[in-house]
């Protein structure tokens, strides 16, 4: 009898707090059911992987990941200062000059992309969502930390199975004031005040580090920003095209604008007398 | 016979040239050559005071990085033979003269059975002319006039604050605060200790070693 009862009576209180599926969502750091993806059927996929898109041991692969990038960010006494570079390549060849890597998760958080373009822009779109959803589940927009702990937990789950990325992510909460992360593939996850991410972001640390610090003005540091990433995109072959810059404050992000580099190369060389190793008359 | 397999590189050779620091731009009325100190095989620091710039007559200056044994073997030979031209000659070859040469002989080594894998700067004063003059030399045999140049990792740090911070018109205290830009980001940033440079002035009056001090720590922000 007392078996019988306790099959068909519930706890009072089982429908508060999280259900069990809902509990298995949150703790599981794989998405489920239709974000799944299938595998190729063999022992070892990501040296399959890396087999038909190793670009450098094997010139012919039959894939060519787009790569090459320069992005940076730097906390200052304003917020954080976000730019990028809009250059894709894919082995040789430039795939695209406007790309967007700046990547809008919510109205004051920002992502940032390096590496695979595809793995990036899935994966930075699926952490807007899930920070979307824990917006609804907790009634209060999600904190910087929380963020991308969500994505570095997301692809160390996948780590050694192929994916490509570095990126950022920067944000001001109340809770943490402005806040910068470093997150790769590789899983991993550093706050700090200053990074560059991609095959140009040792050019942008050579500027940025030189005259950066925190007192910086906003419009200083703005022009710190755009600068740095011009320095990327002169010496880097796979950085190039548009500087994407943007402003993160308090009350959210402010875009300044996304401007062709080679008039604020020849910009910056005529009127200020810079890259004298390049020659302005033909 | 006795053998010793690997006992040299735990580091690749190729990763350790990269780490070594060669450095150099162009002045008002000067140059400025600069080396890192550390000799380095494998993964041991041989030697912390290393001095790889040869000074091949009064005005030219000649910095090299690359395989072990070689740049040495090199820096030598161009020497005795520069200085073999002043005394046949009684008179020094001119900075331009001198790359010229110097890539004439790596051209000639790069299609010989054992190539010297050894990467250059060359930095002059022109004794007639008083102009400055620095060439940037690869072991492929390239040959670049230049007003900054470096080789190694330091070209992806450096080569960036010099395009923004360079004028050819700089004088010889703007010049030092450049180099010391350059050389607090290589502290900073790269991951081996180079132990510090060794920094020498070409100017009207000849070659000069000037003291560097790199004590100071530099961290990342």
């Amino acid at each position: 009898m007392d078996a019988l009862v306790a099959t068909y009576s519930r706890p009072a209180f089982e429908d508060e707090g999280y259900s069990s599926d809902e509990h298995q969502e949150l703790i599981q750091a794989k998405p489920s059911l239709s974000l799944n993806f299938a595998l190729p059927p063999m022992r070892n996929p990501s040296a399959f992987l890396r087999a038909l898109t190793d670009d450098h041991a094997n010139p012919s692969c039959p894939i060519k990941l787009a790569h090459g990038t320069t992005t940076l960010a730097f906390r200052f006494q304003g917020g954080i200062i976000v730019a990028t570079d809009s250059r894709a390549s894919a082995g040789d060849w430039i795939a695209s000059q406007t790309v967007k890597k700046v990547i809008e998760i919510n109205n004051c958080l920002l992502g940032t992309m390096a590496g695979g373009a595809a793995d990036c822009q899935y994966w930075l779109g699926y952490l807007g969502m899930q920070c979307r959803l824990h917006e609804l589940r907790h009634k209060r927009r999600i904190s910087v930390a929380a963020a991308s702990k969500i994505l570095s937990n997301l692809v160390y789950s996948y780590k050694g199975m192929g994916l490509s990325m570095g990126t950022m992510c920067a944000g001001v909460t109340p809770q943490e004031g402005p806040a910068l992360y470093y997150i790769d593939s590789e899983g991993t996850r550093l706050a700090g005040n200053l990074f560059c991410v991609g095959s140009g972001q040792t050019f942008a640390y050579g500027v940025l580090d030189a005259e950066y610090h925190y007192n910086l003005s906003e419009e200083e540091a703005l022009e710190l920003g755009s600068r740095s990433i011009l320095a990327a995109t002169h010496r880097d072959a796979f950085s190039g095209g548009f500087i994407n810059l943007y402003h993160v404050k308090e009350d959210g992000w402010v875009k300044h604008g996304f401007r062709d580099t080679n008039p604020i190369f020849w910009k910056t060389k005529l009127e200020k007398g810079e890259f004298s190793n390049v020659t302005a008359n033909l | 016979m006795w053998e010793c397999p690997n006992y040299t590189s735990q580091l690749h050779p190729q990763l350790r040239t990269k780490m070594e620091v060669l450095l150099g731009f162009t002045g008002k009325d000067y140059t400025i050559v600069a080396a890192s100190k550390a000799a380095m095989r494998g993964a041991t620091i041989l030697k912390a005071a290393d001095d790889k710039t040869k000074q091949l007559n009064k005005h030219t200056l000649m910095a090299f990085s690359g395989e072990a044994g070689d740049t040495v073997q090199f820096a030598e030979y161009i020497q005795a033979n520069i200085q073999l031209y002043s005394m046949r000659n009684d008179t020094d070859l001119g900075p331009s003269a001198v790359a010229s040469f110097v890539r004439g002989e790596l051209a000639r080594s790069l299609r010989s059975r054992k190539p010297y894998t050894v990467n250059l700067l060359l930095g002059g004063m022109d004794p007639i002319t008083n102009e400055p003059h620095l060439y940037w030399l690869d072991y492929l045999a390239s040959l670049a006039p230049l007003p900054y140049a470096a080789h190694g990792y330091a070209q992806y740090y450096c080569l960036s604050i010099l395009d923004k911070h360079h004028h050819p018109d700089i004088d010889f205290e703007q010049g030092l605060k450049i180099l010391k830009m350059c050389t607090d980001e290589l502290k900073r940033r790269l991951p081996i200790d180079f132990k510090g440079m060794l920094v020498k002035v070409i100017d009207k009056d000849g070659i000069r070693e000037i003291d560097y001090d790199m004590s100071k720590e530099v961290l990342p922000a």
